[in-house]
């Protein structure tokens, strides 16, 4: 059994809203709302949502670049929260992260052997030669021709671009990378090679992602285990195969219904469901969400398997 | 019913180019499709095989001194190729509509979105101020927007982008329009919200028995809502079928590997197919021979016609080339 590398607990991420003549604090954004997980070495953890549900939030909390409100965030069982355990453990180079849009990710006015290198150079003393012989080799890692170096991002399709995005995560050997939605800006086959690449070099140097998207059916290829999150707060959370064959929770059920699927022939009886899923989401809210419209805590209803259930269903249960 | 009867848009041998340090490259090469009314034409391809230059081509939204147009669209009969500016003006809006992509770009946000629909009545009907009022409350009901009163004082920054989109619509069909062409209108929406927005289109289509052309490089969203489907490679039509046939049928190789690529949320936990090379960019695209050859290798050069054309393989089934005969993805052997 690989042991979990990751622990989020009761993450809270709030921002303040301030109004009024003084400018008081008068409420919070609460954008990540007690939300809990824990990722295992080399796997890959898929996290759901729609625009708006802190799916980036939480792993921007997981990098350490959102300042956290409350929780905690354990790695090798020390909470990194705080900025001086992340230098005392070497978080900052033991998780890296891979950005949706690979032309702003990517500095226009460096050539690609110093976007490569920045990492190694902040974290290992290497010489020049060592240097560029380890950025040839990430390259060829990702595919890419060794002349690539000398070029600038604006001369690479997206494709290439993001792969080069994969490069640079992958320069430290980090134990975790952080996927936010890395393929939604590409086309279906080069997304498909990007894929492709994350697949081998996990398999390759035993990397645990964080895969976060709203697409259900790339999250499906890639991620053993997954949460699905929706208004701050994780809504199911389960093994990959647990949660497209018996979604428990209707937003679940509502977000799987909603992909297109490339059947022709029942797309009548997918239509007619997806309605029917819809107008039940509507009607149901006051049963799957609390007087405030929040999500309820997770409750444990098979192996791997947690739903955001009522009290009153989880009574009717036992 | 006459079939010719029904056709609301007929696009022959369009080439459009643009010009690239003084020489015109065709980005649409020789496009033909028909549009009959009640119907969902889709277009699908990947970046950069020309979808969206058929769509400015059609409205006439290209920079005219950088852009070729010829060949054919005709609209009744009027060829909309190289129409005057002004009978464009007439045109646009009031008989082909336009939903664009990114409804925040689409709107303006200095103005309230009720008076921005508004501005189509105003310019293409001779309604009074209340009535336009009337109507716009009208169509805000129409696409399915709650209190439509309260909404047309909104600002677009007010609304979510579910809501915007909406009004991107009522603003496309205010006028009636018999042609909605539709640029990939749920590309920068969530899945529940782009499911809601495609079936409010075939709603808006059902009811005004309009045509519709949907572009998009989403295949999920095709195989849901179009009717009939080209599939375009580097400015050219590579397959033409309705959707049942291109779906469970597909011939050409492009096709047939776009399928293939697709992470199926039923499919196995291999790896995805992967189409060698990349789309040609414009300035280095093939003029001759078969465009996708380069990216099957494999495929011997004989299979490839030396000049590809559109054949009609069975009845509304067309197919670019015959490679599909003896095409045979690489690891099949």
């Amino acid at each position: 059994m690989a042991e979990e590398i990751i622990q989020v607990k009761d993450l809270k991420v709030h921002y303040p809203v301030r109004s009024g003549f003084w400018n008081r604090i008068t409420d919070y954004v609460r954008a990540v709302d007690g939300v809990s997980f824990s990722i295992k070495e080399g796997e890959t953890y898929g996290l759901i949502g729609e625009s708006g549900s802190g799916k980036s939030t939480t792993g921007k909390a997981i990098v350490g670049v959102e300042k956290v409100t409350s929780g905690q965030i354990l790695y090798k069982g020390e909470d990194i929260t705080k900025e001086s355990v992340r230098r005392k453990v070497n978080y900052n180079k033991d998780v890296q992260m891979i950005f949706q849009d690979s032309m702003s990710s990517l500095n226009p006015r460096k050539r690609i052997e110093d976007i490569i290198a920045e990492p190694i150079r902040n974290f290992e003393n290497l010489t020049t030669d060592q240097e560029r012989d380890r950025v040839q080799e990430l390259l060829s890692i990702v595919g890419m021709p060794s002349d690539a170096i000398y070029k600038f991002p604006h001369e690479f399709s997206g494709g290439q671009r993001q792969r080069i995005g994969i490069a640079r995560a992958v320069a430290t050997n980090p134990k975790l990378i952080v996927a936010d939605e890395p393929t939604s800006a590409l086309d279906l086959s080069v997304q498909a090679q990007v894929l492709n690449f994350m697949k081998h070099i996990q398999q390759q140097y035993n990397i645990a992602f964080l895969f976060i998207s709203h697409d259900l059916g790339v999250v499906k290829h890639m991620s053993e285990n997954l949460a699905i999150m929706h208004r701050g707060r994780l809504v199911e959370v389960g093994s990959q195969e647990e949660i497209y064959k018996n979604p428990a929770h209707i937003y679940t059920k509502r977000l799987l219904s909603a992909i297109p699927k490339v059947d022709v022939e029942h797309r009548a009886e997918h239509a007619a469901r997806r309605r029917e899923i819809e107008r039940e989401f509507l009607q149901d809210q006051a049963n799957w969400y609390d007087a405030d419209g929040r999500v309820y805590p997770l409750t444990e209803v098979g192996p791997n398997h947690q739903v955001a259930l009522p009290k009153e269903q989880i009574r009717g249960g036992e | 019913m006459d079939n010719q009867q029904n056709v609301l848009l007929d696009v022959e041998k369009l080439h459009t180019g643009y010009r690239l340090q003084g020489e015109f490259y065709d980005a649409a090469d020789g496009i033909g499709f028909t549009l009959k009314c009640n119907e969902i034409l889709a277009i699908v391809g990947e970046s950069g095989c020309g979808k969206s230059t058929i769509v400015s081509s059609i409205v006439g939204l290209y920079d005219r001194k950088n852009t070729r147009v010829e060949g054919e669209i005709r609209y009744k009969n009027l060829n909309l190729v190289n129409l005057s500016e002004d009978l464009f003006n007439q045109v646009r809006g009031n008989n082909i509509g336009m939903i664009f992509q990114d409804p925040m770009a689409s709107l303006n946000p200095l103005m309230k979105v009720g008076d921005q629909v508004a501005e189509a009545l105003l310019y293409h009907t001779d309604m009074n101020k209340q009535q336009r009022r009337d109507r716009v409350i009208e169509l805000f009901n129409q696409v399915g927007m709650p209190k439509p009163e309260a909404m047309y004082d909104m600002y677009p920054h007010e609304l979510s982008g579910g809501l915007r989109q909406r009004v991107v619509i009522a603003m496309a069909v205010a006028c009636k329009p018999e042609i909605i062409i539709a640029d990939e209108p749920t590309t920068a929406l969530d899945v529940t919200i782009q499911a809601q927005i495609l079936d409010l289109l075939k709603k808006i289509q059902k009811e005004s028995d309009s045509g519709i052309i949907l572009i998009t490089h989403d295949l999920g969203v095709v195989a849901e809502t179009a009717d009939e489907v080209a599939v375009m490679y580097a400015g050219q039509i590579v397959e033409k079928a309705d959707v049942k046939t291109l779906f469970t049928h597909p011939l050409h190789p492009y096709t047939r590997s776009l399928l293939n690529s697709i992470p199926q949320s039923d499919g196995d936990k291999d790896d995805l197919h992967v189409i060698q090379g990349t789309v040609p960019s414009l300035k280095n695209m093939p003029r001759t021979g078969d465009r996708f050859a380069a990216r099957i290798p494999w495929i011997p050069a004989e299979a490839h016609e030396v000049d590809p054309q559109l054949h009609e393989v069975e009845p509304n089934h067309f197919v670019r080339c015959t490679c599909w005969k003896t095409f045979h993805f690489q690891d099949e052997g």
